[in-house]
């Protein structure tokens, strides 16, 4: 017995010099063959699978069911009692663009000019950012990276929450960035005359209409001379793809009056790709979008009412609303200020807790941003051949207390630490501790 | 229009009882977490002058009283949030590094619909404070949201202990040294500046007493030191009879505070914030001095970028007397879930995650013996949920203050203002997507800095 316990100690003691040994280390991500075997897997395509094995190869999801054998020399990660979901994908984040809010040396998602599409968010991701592991290890795979700033503020790229260079982070869409003009006051410090607000948003509407005009021109010119002796204009060169609706344009849009403007202006501009963005008053707005059939990235959701009239609970419920009504919703997270775009399941939780439909809110940050996106082919869903970007956790996802025990991006295992985990892990119990 | 809004709002109000009146009711076959003594099931919880009379299993209504069936729901104690910058009209009296002297209890505004919302989130009590502009700032107000009044002094909650706000780091060294000259411009600045304004007080305290004592000496004939308010609020501070509640991020800062309070023999100190408390939480647990933090804010700034979302669980672990605040209208209205972060970040109980939002802010605004808890005799400030506060699904469905349901879910009407601002434009949203990250402490002092430098 004596000799049992101590084996079972040297044993105790090698793991732990093991574990310290590997821990004075930055872990690396892991790629192969893994099994995730013995889980509840939520497809969200395709139903809910139990006892399902999961198997990811060569960075795809190569087999997915009850009876799926595990291959030859595969990992097998017992996922018994876990569930599988698809990772989640906020569709509203400047991450890798910004590290301190309050330091502009670290913020690259706000570049100058008001006519800017040629910005390309992609080029300023920096894959190192301490915010990347800190989502991703709750289970969000893949993120909008969004400039931000006056009218067009540039253009936004996907990117999956693994890598070290923003080619291998893109995630296969991007699309020009539209503040669309505000009519009203931007909130309580803006003082301007009622006169003066009008006066501004005339001038940003005429703008905003000559520009479009000069990118229809420009392609007009373009097509005739095939893009021959057309010199460099950068900007006329970004808006092309989106007025040849090869490219979507990103309009963010909060205002119930705006909304009902920027429709109208799409539609008469025949503005092929369109997704409206942020949609704090869309519920007020369900019949005409449903009409106008423009797919939504609603966000935050953790936000106050728009007017003091409103009910208290608007803001949680209008994604709910206008997903009831029809209107194809994404949700988003929009937690740019604090980088927490790990909350992104909350706003999904809230829309439920206040009257979404558990699947459809589900659907909102998985499978709807990539059919939105247009890369619904390769992600959003637990499918075979689609990209490994899947997590696995020990219950509901929304449900604020559920562990994530395991992350996939692109079929490679990320290791479960962030800095975030690290300060944990150091000062839980300091050494030394409380010293005279 | 408008017109017809305003007398609509003022007729809704009228049929509600006054502020300080406390009701009657009896809460039906609950689940009760009352946090410090346990989960009761289907148990029931008497109500009587604003207080709890009793807690019980088939509690029979006394005649007139109103009943409420919390059949499958949960019965909480009120949330109170130890941060909060509500139903107060001035955040910063930047004009000085030190302004002990005012106070928050002059502004309060009971009108803000802001007060509803929190309601609608079972928030029941708020620690309405000064902002974080000056090293000390000014006194702040604890205030219970009796929605309805007209009156700022009936929010305000009789009895409580006062409070003040200091601040250390960015803040007070941006407004002050950036942006006025003077000191303080490092935290260097601000040790000297609290050590400076606590000696002051200290040689004020002694001529006083010194005075006092001279003047019953028969023929004395000096004259009374000159009276200032600001040294008296700090000279009170050092009596131990106002809490001081510390705006701060850095461990480094958090410890230098420490050691001037221990200087001064100053023992009732909570932080704020303290992002950084992870770092400290033995030290802050052997001085007694307790942390108020948010559950997952950082990267807003530098000094919160070697944050963690397990802050508040480090703090509890090493016996640290911690509370989750907002410093947040819109956050506010969901501290329950926030605490609940801390299962997620810690694997906390359900008690430790309640009592971040209950029991312990109370006891951080000296408030722990009348509200906090659901126990007799305590105050009948109580939060009934549908589903468990800390799950992702729970809404409260009553908030009741004194015994008065002030929030019902299920009667109110959606437009819950008692004031409406005649210049606002009905079909204009008033405020558009909060700025999650901003820093509310430092309102009223943006005309200091650039537009690059605001936030």
């Amino acid at each position: 017995m004596k000799k049992i316990q101590l084996i079972s100690g040297l044993i105790a003691a090698f793991i732990c010099a093991l574990t310290i040994h590997i821990s004075a280390q930055n872990p690396k991500a892991k790629y192969g063959t893994f099994a995730l075997t013995n889980a509840t897997v939520e497809t969200v395509t395709k139903g809910t699978i139990k006892n399902a094995t999961v198997v990811i190869s060569n960075g795809k999801i190569t087999a997915v069911g009850e009876n799926t054998p595990a291959p030859q020399g595969a990992e097998i990660i017992d996922c018994k009692g876990l569930f599988i979901f698809p990772g989640m994908i906020d569709g509203g984040t400047n991450l890798g663009l910004s590290e301190i809010g309050s330091d502009a040396r670290t913020q690259d998602f706000n570049e100058l000019g008001d006519i800017i599409p040629q910005m390309k968010a992609l080029t300023a991701v920096n894959p190192n950012a301490t915010a990347i592991p800190i989502t991703r290890v709750s289970g969000v795979t893949t993120a909008l990276a969004s400039p931000a700033g006056d009218m067009y503020a540039g253009t936004a790229a996907l990117i999956n929450l693994h890598g070290y260079t923003p080619e291998q982070m893109f995630a296969g869409f991007e699309g020009v960035v539209l503040n669309y003009p505000r009519s009203g006051r931007r909130g309580g410090f803006d003082r301007r005359t009622e006169e003066e607000v009008k006066k501004a948003n005339d001038a940003a509407i005429k703008r905003l209409n000559d520009v479009w005009e000069r990118a229809v021109q420009y392609h007009k010119v373009d097509s005739a001379t095939k893009g021959k002796d057309m010199g460099y204009y950068p900007e006329m060169i970004a808006m092309l793809p989106v007025v040849r609706g090869e490219r979507a344009l990103l309009v963010e849009v909060n205002a119930e009056k705006d909304i009902r403007a920027a429709l109208k202006w799409v539609a008469e501009k025949k503005i092929a790709k369109v997704i409206f963005t942020g949609m704090a008053e869309g519920w007020r707005v369900t019949d005409e979008l449903v009409k106008a059939k423009v797919p939504v990235i609603a966000g935050g959701v953790l936000e106050l009412p728009s007017r003091d009239y409103d009910r208290y609970d608007q803001a949680y419920a209008n994604a709910g609303m206008m997903q009831k009504a029809g209107v194809k919703v994404a949700i988003r997270s929009q937690e740019t200020g604090n980088q927490n775009y790990r909350n992104l399941p909350y706003h999904a939780g809230f829309a439920v807790a206040y009257g979404m439909d558990k699947m459809e809110a589900l659907k909102a940050i998985t499978i709807v941003p990539a059919e939105i996106f247009g890369v619904a082919d390769k992600i959003g869903s637990i499918e075979v051949g689609k990209t490994a970007n899947l997590f696995v956790c020990d219950g509901d996802p929304f449900e604020t207390k559920t562990q994530v025990k395991n992350v996939f991006i692109g079929g490679w295992q990320m290791p479960m630490v962030s800095r975030q985990t690290e300060l944990y892990n150091e000062f839980l119990k300091r050494e030394p501790g409380a010293t005279k | 229009m408008k017109k017809i809004f305003i007398l609509f709002s003022l007729a809704a109000c009228a049929t509600w009882t006054f502020a300080q009146d406390k009701g009657n009711v009896l809460i039906k076959n609950g689940t009760v977490l009352t946090v410090t003594k346990g989960t009761l099931t289907e148990t029931d919880v008497l109500v009587k002058d604003g207080k709890i009379a009793q807690i019980g299993k088939n509690i029979a209504a006394p005649q007139g009283v109103k009943t409420i069936d919390a059949t499958g729901l949960f019965v909480m104690p009120g949330i109170i949030d130890a941060h909060s910058h509500i139903a107060i009209d001035g955040i910063n009296e930047a004009t000085s590094p030190v302004t002990a002297e005012v106070a928050e209890g002059d502004v309060v505004n009971p009108l803000q619909v802001q007060i509803y919302r929190a309601l609608g989130g079972g928030v029941t009590a708020v620690h309405a404070m000064h902002g974080s502009a000056n090293a000390i700032g000014g006194q702040c107000e604890t205030l219970k949201l009796r929605y309805g009044t007209f009156d700022g002094d009936a929010m305000k909650m009789e009895g409580a202990p006062r409070t003040i706000k200091f601040a250390l780091g960015e803040n007070p060294t941006r407004v002050h040294g950036t942006g006025n000259g003077i000191v303080p411009r490092t935290r260097m600045g601000v040790e000297f500046v609290i050590r400076k304004s606590f000696s002051d007080a200290k040689k004020y305290m002694e001529d006083w007493d010194a005075y006092n004592q001279n003047k019953l000496v028969k023929g004395f004939r000096g004259a009374p030191p000159v009276y200032n308010l600001r040294l008296e609020t700090l000279a009170e501070i050092l009596k131990g009879n106002i809490i001081i509640h510390c705006h701060s991020y850095r461990a480094d800062e958090i410890f230098m505070l420490l050691k001037v309070c221990k200087d001064f023999g100053i023992k009732r100190l909570v932080f704020q914030h303290v992002n950084e408390g992870f770092k400290v939480a033995p030290e802050l647990a052997a001085y007694g001095a307790m942390a108020s933090v948010f559950s997952d804010w950082w990267a807003y700034k530098f000094e919160v970028y070697y944050s963690t979302a397990y802050n508040a669980t480090i703090l509890t672990k090493n016996g640290v007397v911690t509370s989750i605040n907002s410093d947040d209208a819109e956050m506010m209205r969901h501290l329950y879930h926030e605490a609940a972060k801390t299962q997620k970040y810690g694997q906390l109980s359900d008690e430790e995650a309640l009592s971040l939002i209950t029991i312990n802010p109370a006891k951080q605004l000296g408030i722990d013996a009348r509200t906090g808890s659901l126990e007799v005799g305590k105050d009948a400030d109580i939060a009934i949920f549908k589903n468990h506060p800390l799950s992702i699904y729970g809404v409260p469905q009553f908030t009741i203050v004194d015994g008065i349901v002030r929030f019902d879910r299920a009667a109110d009407p959606a437009d819950m203002r008692l004031m409406v601002d005649p210049k606002q434009n009905i079909d204009e949203p008033a405020t558009i997507l909060s700025e999650k990250g901003r820093d509310n402490c430092m309102d009223g002092t943006e005309f200091l800095f650039t537009e690059t430098d605001k936030k």
